[in-house]
């Protein structure tokens, strides 16, 4: 039904796709696989006529028998959102704002002359009930600041598949949400593909995503597709190293650690912390949320301790609290037997010997600063010392990285790179303990499998302990001791990483564990 | 929303409060005597006092005050000192003048630049945008004043078709006031139009780069459709931020081109007073400019709220 054939790109006379082709039959799920760059959005916008200014393709795109590269932009237009709806990564910005979601899904009716303005706001209410919110909970006026991002994806898909498009394109439509929420929504797609008999090209980085679901996958590298064919084969089998480079990387494991956990480190005895919701009426007061409620915990020296929980479910503020970011109600927090409280000014040595790396490097580092003092910046904590610059150095060279980078400005490193900075900075102050908030979400995966790899030899080396934050269990399994799992603001589960991966005891641990996708086990 | 309305409500009457004790406060501490100050050197004990009894300066601080600002709100503002006569209709007389010139300049600068940024932001690094961006360069730097004189050149000496200056009074019709006041308008607004359109421009451009102008146009909607439908109300939040402050600036700023065009109005009145030593009439229209510029940063709150629904539940 739609058929790109030697499709190449060039924006600004520099090559970004290069001879690619494919097919997608009616009522077909087909998995377009690949890192970041690698040109698998490229080759979706070109479908749908929405490519950067700058940019020429040449070779064919067939929608049924119409050629989508030689169309006017008017033509277009009567396209997409008709023909070929498209859903995109960011849930949380996709959304106007400033209008409710009844109107934005009634647009695409309204605008493709499908329906009179009352007709559409009926026919949005169908689409909304169908992908899951339905009217008593999610009315036609609510604005996307008041849903999560599950649901807003929700509202994209209904605007997306509004006019029942014979095509529907969704470019990393999970990426930026949790697991449980990912397995839903993929289920959603799964049963309007079944329902509705339309096609899904679904594109990823997350090969274990597309296992189950898609019947067809092509791997892009570099602008081209090195491999496609029916999903278990290429899962199971792959063909070209770079498929096969990427599946050892989601499956990674680094080295276990050697040395035995010490005495007790940080101490968080019967933590709260609860907040009130913005409140909607003029005289009502919402009921507070307990965002930490009770919240117990060892952390041993030279451990990683892992802590899994949904967006929501209090992880963060307990990793604000633990940095004495964010003041506690109830409860306390020690480190090394020494109080953390928020709201006081910390004594510079606690401070120090606690450090954090963030899941967005880019937003952490000052643009304007170059690397060299970037890294020096803790320094500032306990006076700069006076090797402060082999420190630098060595801190770099630790990393990965040249000692020369210093000079550079952090917008010429990649993501991966980034983030081995933002490790290197939290090592500048020989700190005991590093909270790593979601370090790796942000990462395609093999640069996830290499900046693992660097935590765990670190580990080693510096006898550092981690509170290593995360959503995927398959991430923090790969690096943790122990796991603990937290859920409403409470720890539901707690033990060694392997016993509470395999003999989960908590329903909630298994709901979360079953929410992961896998990739189907190699043959050899 | 209700909520958001009375608690902006109550930081405008806070604000208020705050303001008159200021204004009060900084004659009260003016060293020397202010009767004194307003006679000048040669004045005789017995025209101070007199002064001093006209001035209300007799008493304790705190019931003047009282006094003062219960006068205000029943709207009696004193008598000037100068001219003889309430403070409240020579007010009156010049608000006729001040409040309809700032309108009628807003909305030119207003129907100027949104329009202008809009057509250089959806074009952007085209000739259009090249030409808006030098024209808005050219506004900001040109004084208003000297704008003045050429358009009275052309419009008033050459072509006839506006007066030089003067204002009639709105006894002698709607039409002969507004030709009064249009060239004065325009050399008000061609600056703020300016400062404007680049808030416009600056403003939709980033809009234009947000994830939902990409959703938008996935559903079909051309790049037109997709700017008007769901760029523009999204940049208006710092287009509103400016039009305040310029509404603020346009009623009491004006002192320049109500001097260049002869218009009795607040800015000349505020001017003369200061040069007269007239402080009750200082004080008073002090006084109704904070109220105006509180009313304004009221009214663009309000209007945050209109066009964020994100806002009204703060």
């Amino acid at each position: 039904m739609i058929e790109v054939e030697n499709l190449s790109l060039t924006i600004h006379s520099t090559p970004v796709l290069q001879g690619v082709s494919f097919q997608i039959a009616p009522g077909q799920i087909v998995g377009l696989a690949g890192e970041s760059g690698s040109g698998k959005s490229m080759t979706a916008l070109a479908m749908m006529g929405l490519l950067p200014p700058g940019a020429r393709a040449t070779g064919a795109i067939r929608l049924v028998d119409r050629e989508l590269l030689d169309l006017t932009e008017r033509q277009l237009c009567a396209i997409r959102g008709r023909q070929i709806g498209m859903i995109f990564q960011e849930p949380m910005t996709a959304l106007n704002p400033m209008q409710t979601i009844g109107a934005q899904v009634a647009e695409t009716l309204v605008i493709h002359d499908a329906a009179t303005r009352s007709e559409a706001l009926e026919k949005a209410r169908a689409r909304l009930d169908r992908v899951g919110l339905p009217a008593d909970r999610f009315p036609l006026t609510r604005y996307p600041h008041e849903l999560s991002g599950g649901q807003r994806q929700r509202v994209c898909i209904a605007m997306a598949i509004a006019l029942r498009p014979r095509l529907l394109i969704a470019d990393e439509p999970t990426t930026a949400l949790d697991v449980t929420t990912q397995a839903r929504i993929l289920d959603l797609l799964a049963g309007l593909v079944r329902e509705e008999g339309m096609a899904l090209m679904l594109i990823t980085h997350d090969l274990a995503v597309l296992s189950g679901l898609a019947e067809r996958v092509a791997v892009m590298q570099g602008g081209r597709i090195v491999e496609q064919g029916p999903t278990s084969a290429i899962l199971r089998r792959p063909g070209h190293p770079y498929t096969r480079a990427l599946i050892a990387a989601a499956t990674h494991h680094p080295a276990p650690g050697t040395r035995a956990p010490g005495a007790a480190l940080l101490e968080v005895r019967e933590a709260r912390r609860a907040y009130r919701p913005a409140g909607r009426g003029a005289f009502t007061r919402p009921a507070p949320v307990r965002a930490v409620d009770g919240v117990s915990f060892d952390l041993r020296r030279g451990e990683c301790l892992g802590l899994v929980g949904e967006s929501g479910s209090g992880k963060s503020t307990l990793a604000r609290a633990i940095l004495g970011l964010d003041p506690l109600q109830g409860g306390a927090i020690r480190l090394d037997g020494q109080r953390v409280a928020a709201g006081q000014p910390m004594p510079h040595d606690l401070r120090r010997r606690m450090q954090a790396v963030f899941q967005d490097p880019y937003g952490s580092f000052n643009p304007r600063h170059r690397v060299g003092r970037l890294i020096a910046e803790p320094f500032h904590l306990a006076g700069r010392p006076p090797d402060a610059d082999d420190r630098v150095a060595e801190a770099l060279r630790a990393v990965g990285l040249d000692p020369d980078d210093r000079n550079r400005f952090i917008h010429e490193f990649s993501g991966g790179q980034r983030q081995r900075i933002a490790i290197a900075r939290a090592l500048i102050t020989r700190p005991d303990l590093i909270v790593l908030d979601e370090p790796v979400s942000a990462l395609d995966v093999r640069v996830r499998a290499q900046i693992l790899d660097l935590l765990a030899d670190l580990r080693g080396r510096f006898g550092l302990s981690y509170l290593f934050i995360g959503h995927d269990l398959q991430v923090v399994r790969a690096i943790a001791d122990r796991v603990m799992v937290m859920h409403a603001g409470r720890i539901v589960e707690q033990g060694a990483a392997e016993q509470v991966l395999h003999a989960p005891r908590h329903p909630y641990t298994r709901e979360l564990l079953a929410a992961v996708p896998e990739l189907p086990a190699p043959i050899a | 929303m209700l909520r958001y309305a009375l608690s902006r409500l109550l930081s405008l009457g806070l604000s208020l409060l705050v303001a008159s004790v200021v204004v009060f406060a900084v004659i009260e501490v003016i060293p020397g005597d202010p009767a004194a100050f307003m006679l000048g050197l040669n004045a005789t004990p017995e025209a101070v006092a007199a002064l001093r009894d006209d001035l209300g300066l007799t008493g304790s601080a705190g019931l003047r005050y009282l006094d003062w600002a219960g006068g205000m709100l029943r709207g009696d503002f004193g008598v000037s000192y100068t001219y003889r006569v309430p403070v409240a209709e020579l007010l009156a007389d010049r608000l006729w003048v001040s409040l309809p010139l700032a309108v009628y300049a807003l909305a030119l600068s207003t129907a100027i630049a949104l329009p202008a940024g809009m057509w250089a932001a959806a074009r952007r690094g085209g000739a259009a945008d090249i030409g808006v961006m030098g024209a808005t360069q050219l506004g900001i730097a040109v004084p208003n004043f000297w704008f003045a004189m050429l358009l009275v050149l052309l419009f008033a000496v050459n072509l006839r078709w506006f007066p030089a200056g003067g204002f009639p009074g709105w006894d002698g019709g709607v039409m002969a006031g507004l030709k009064a006041l249009t060239l004065p308008a325009i050399a008000l607004a061609l600056p703020q139009a300016a400062i404007l359109a680049r808030v416009m421009r600056s403003a939709l451009i980033e809009t234009l780069g947000q994830d939902y102008i990409r959703s938008a146009r996935a559903k079909g909607l051309t790049r037109a459709q997709a700017i008007r439908r769901h760029g523009v109300r999204n940049a208006l939040i710092p287009v509103l931020t400016i039009l305040g402050l310029q509404f603020s600036f346009l009623l009491a700023g004006a002192i320049i081109i109500e001097n260049v065009f002869y218009l009795p109005g607040l800015g000349r009145l505020i001017f003369q007073a200061i040069t007269q030593r007239d402080l009750i009439v200082v004080e008073s229209v002090v006084m109704l400019l904070v109220f105006a510029v509180i009313c304004v940063t009221f009214a663009v709150d309000i209007a945050y709220a209109a066009v964020d629904p994100r806002l009204r539940r703060r």
